[in-house]
């Protein structure tokens, strides 16, 4: 594979691990939104802050290597796309903001007050910003982006069909793999209900993002039909299949209720199948007219950056699993004893 | 007299902008100076408690770790916003040199990717994992925070001089990214900004201890609190100083229009004389004190050395002197100050084993927190403001890089507001935390203790 195609293969990846981590992550908030009263969703919002707290500031990383990737490997399509969307990313930022210091804030305070304050500005940000990244997406996706800077229009770039219903389906993919991750954290912890609520909010959610899939191809019919075809009869069919057939074992396992392991898998893998529909359906068009081969970069910068990454990778990836593998088996441990304590 | 609104309003959206990075960059850098320094003055705490047994070491270490999981946090969340904002404000800069300083950027990625992950690990395995691997755990912490700061100053340092890279037609055709990373300017910088770091988490931190001891709790706890940061600082004091020289060297040679503007010199000439103070008026330095053949002395270490005044570069290159002369004789001022107070407790110390007695000693420490981020910051826009009116020195002037988009300056006014409450919650936070009766459970370990007890 030539090194632009190479690049961009690993930009995707980079995005799918923002979107399965990192999109998690807010979907945590998401429910911690959803949680209700201080009472009674204190156990709820104890068991996603125990289970983002931490994780999340690596997840949040992979957003950073995307958009230093993008401008890396792609500069003239990043600086279009980040011109012509500067509010929506604005907003991104700000969401950004708002949720990683709400969430470190509420963890240090102690009074109720002030943890209802940030834990509402982490909720709230939570839900807002994974919206206008899927917007976003959708203004990408469905051509809206011009070459050039600040090009394409400020506002019908990001306020459209194909945006809307993006953002709406970024909200509810975060919202449904939460809920898949946190009912097997629940169980580790011992408490069996609220591991029964999640697996309950999986369904339901994993019922609508199937939905709002459906809706979203409708919409890339009329609003973009160039992709519309090459998801539902090109390269990408596919993939769309892949998610199609995994979002629906995922739905029949959570159902079902057992299994929480392989929902986790199953459930990201239909996530996959969507985002990588999309990527192949897209290339090799970035923006309109702009094809991967005008818009990358020179090969000495692709070849050094992707050196640096392999090399970077080799003391990543031994380091994520020291850390994956402390927080988990801390809570085995932790769990044990908990369970008569959390279950009350 | 439309074109004149409008070019009145490009000029208000150039300067909303330019604030916005500005307070975005100036911000974020205190957050990031004490998540370089911090986890290495907490290891040497958790070191000097294992090898003593002392419980004060412990708490402080302790302490000091909660502070950093938070101010992290902070960080790292301010930090993503600055590369959103190298897009939305300035894509005519990322659009065309994107790809020279990309490398260096991928690198720090993966540098504040493995902090991130370590500093997971070091916070939640305090009580979890015996005292010297988890003390071997926060290593990687300081190390990587060192390498960002390397990473990210490397690309600055190549907007200062741009070089590694060939141009046609408004089109990168070739680059070589090593050597726009490791640019002439990239050593200089670099070794100043990460000493920097030290010395404005050591000072900061110091200075929390000396308003407690101020305040006349003046036990071992809060004495240890207070001379362990300020040793860092205070050690490194005089390393800066001399790493200021060499830098100043460096823009001497290399940017004569920042040394011009530094220096508020117009006339090119030799056995030019150092001015301290004074503010310029219609293109004179006026109301300075002079100091016969200093700058040419200083900048050049020969008294007759001739120094490039701004009359050798047209009006539309030059950057706004008195800002830039101000900002550089603030950050030389307070360097000096800080070193006073450092030799200060090292006489101290040397004579008497403890403190100075003076409590003018505690209150200037008390200030030297603020003082060395005050230093900081006018450092920072010697060196950015004293760039202009370039983004990319000599090569792409900052008005050509601005995004062209209407409304930056509402863009502006709410990342303000944004930024506003956010200093308010952390120093909020922080100060609650500094106030918190002493406790002995692990940084991330109430989360769990709360959870359980729910």
């Amino acid at each position: 594979m030539p090194l632009p195609e190479i690049t961009l293969a690993v930009l995707w990846l980079g995005l799918t691990a923002y979107v399965l981590f990192g999109g998690a992550d807010f979907g945590g908030g998401a429910w911690d939104l959803l949680a209700g009263g201080a009472e009674r969703g204190s156990r709820q919002r104890a068991l996603v802050e125990h289970s983002i707290g931490p994780v999340w500031e690596a997840n949040h990383v992979w957003l950073i290597f995307v958009i230093v990737l993008a401008w890396t490997g792609l500069p003239s399509v990043f600086a279009a796309v980040a011109s012509t969307l500067y509010i929506p990313l604005t907003l991104v930022a700000l969401g950004i903001i708002a949720r990683g210091a709400a969430f470190a804030f509420r963890k240090a305070s102690t009074e109720l007050w002030q943890k209802r304050l940030f834990g509402a500005t982490f909720a709230f940000s939570s839900v807002v910003t994974p919206f206008f990244l899927g917007a976003v997406a959708g203004a990408i996706a469905s051509g809206r982006v011009p070459p050039g800077i600040a090009e394409g229009d400020l506002f019908t770039s990001w306020i459209n069909p194909t945006s809307l219903i993006s953002g709406a389906l970024a909200v509810g993919t975060a919202a449904y793999l939460a809920a898949v991750y946190l009912i097997r954290d629940a169980q580790r912890f011992g408490a069996a209900d609220l591991a029964e609520a999640f697996r309950r909010r999986a369904a339901a959610t994993g019922a609508i993002v199937g939905v709002l899939s459906a809706a979203g191809l409708l919409v890339l019919r009329a609003d973009a039909p160039r992709l519309f075809a090459e998801l539902t009869s090109g390269a990408a069919l596919p993939f769309l299949l892949l998610s199609v057939a995994f979002g629906i074992i995922s739905l029949l396992l959570l159902v079902w209720g057992r299994f929480y392991l392989t929902v986790r898998a199953t459930a990201a893998l239909a996530v996959v199948g969507l985002l990588w529909g999309w990527g192949v359906a897209q290339y090799p068009w970035l923006l309109p007219g702009v094809s991967l081969e005008d818009a990358a970069a020179t090969g000495t910068v692709l070849a050094a950056s992707l050196a640096a990454l392999a090399v970077g990778a080799l003391l990543l990836l031994p380091s994520l699993w020291l850390l994956y593998a402390i927080s988990q088996r801390a809570d085995e441990q932790s769990g044990n004893g908990g369970s008569t304590g959390a279950s009350t | 007299m439309d074109t004149q609104i409008l070019a009145a309003v490009v000029e208000a959206d150039l300067g909303a902008a330019r604030a916005q990075m500005a307070l975005s960059l100036g911000w974020h850098i205190i957050v990031a100076c004490l998540g370089v320094g911090m986890p290495a003055i907490t290891l040497i705490a958790e070191w000097r408690g294992h090898r003593t047994g002392s419980p004060e070491y412990q708490r402080l270490a302790w302490r000091w770790a909660k502070a950093m999981g938070v101010l992290f946090a902070v960080g790292a969340v301010s930090g993503t916003i600055l590369s959103f904002e190298m897009g939305l404000l300035w894509p005519g800069l990322m659009g065309i040199y994107g790809e020279v300083i990309g490398l260096p950027f991928a690198m720090e990625g993966i540098a504040f990717f493995i902090e991130a992950i370590f500093l997971g690990i070091y916070l939640y395995t305090w009580d979890r994992l015996p005292p010297v691997p988890h003390m071997l755990s926060g290593v990687p912490v300081v190390v990587a925070g060192v390498a960002s700061a390397f990473f990210v100053v490397t690309a600055n340092a190549w907007m200062q001089q741009p070089v590694g890279f060939d141009v046609s037609n408004d089109r990168i055709v070739a680059v070589d990214p090593w050597a726009a990373m490791f640019n002439p300017a990239t050593p200089p910088q670099t070794v100043h900004m990460i000493l920097a770091a030290f010395m404005v988490a050591g000072f900061l931190m110091a200075s929390v201890y000396a308003v407690a001891l101020l305040r006349g709790r003046n036990d071992r706890y809060h004495r240890l609190g207070f001379l362990i940061p300020f040793t860092v600082a205070a050690v490194i004091t005089p390393i800066q100083i001399g790493v200021g020289d060499w830098a100043a060297h460096f823009v001497a040679e290399n940017q004569p229009a920042k040394l011009a503007a530094m220096e508020g010199v117009f006339d090119t000439g030799r056995g030019v004389p150092l001015h301290l103070g004074g503010v310029v008026v219609d293109d004179e330095m006026r109301y300075s004190l002079n100091i016969p053949n200093g700058l040419s002395l200083l900048a050049h270490w020969d008294p007759n050395a001739e120094i490039t005044g701004l009359e050798e570069f047209p009006e539309e290159d030059r950057p706004p002197v008195n800002v830039v002369h101000w900002s550089f004789q603030l950050m030389v001022g307070i360097g000096f100050a800080l070193l006073g107070l450092a030799v200060w407790q090292a006489v101290a110390w040397w004579r008497f084993r403890t403190l100075p007695r003076s409590p003018w000693f505690l209150r200037a420490a008390a200030l030297s927190g603020v003082a060395s981020v005050l230093a900081l910051e006018s450092g920072w826009v010697v060196t950015e403001v004293g760039r202009q009116p370039w983004i990319v020195y000599g090569v792409l002037r900052t008005s050509e890089a601005v995004n062209p988009a209407p409304g930056l300056v509402y863009g502006f006014v709410v990342v303000s507001v944004v930024y506003v409450v956010l200093t308010v919650a952390t120093v909020y936070v922080m100060r609650r935390l500094a106030r918190d009766g002493p406790e002995s459970v692990a940084p991330q370990e109430r989360d769990v203790t709360d959870h359980r007890a729910t």
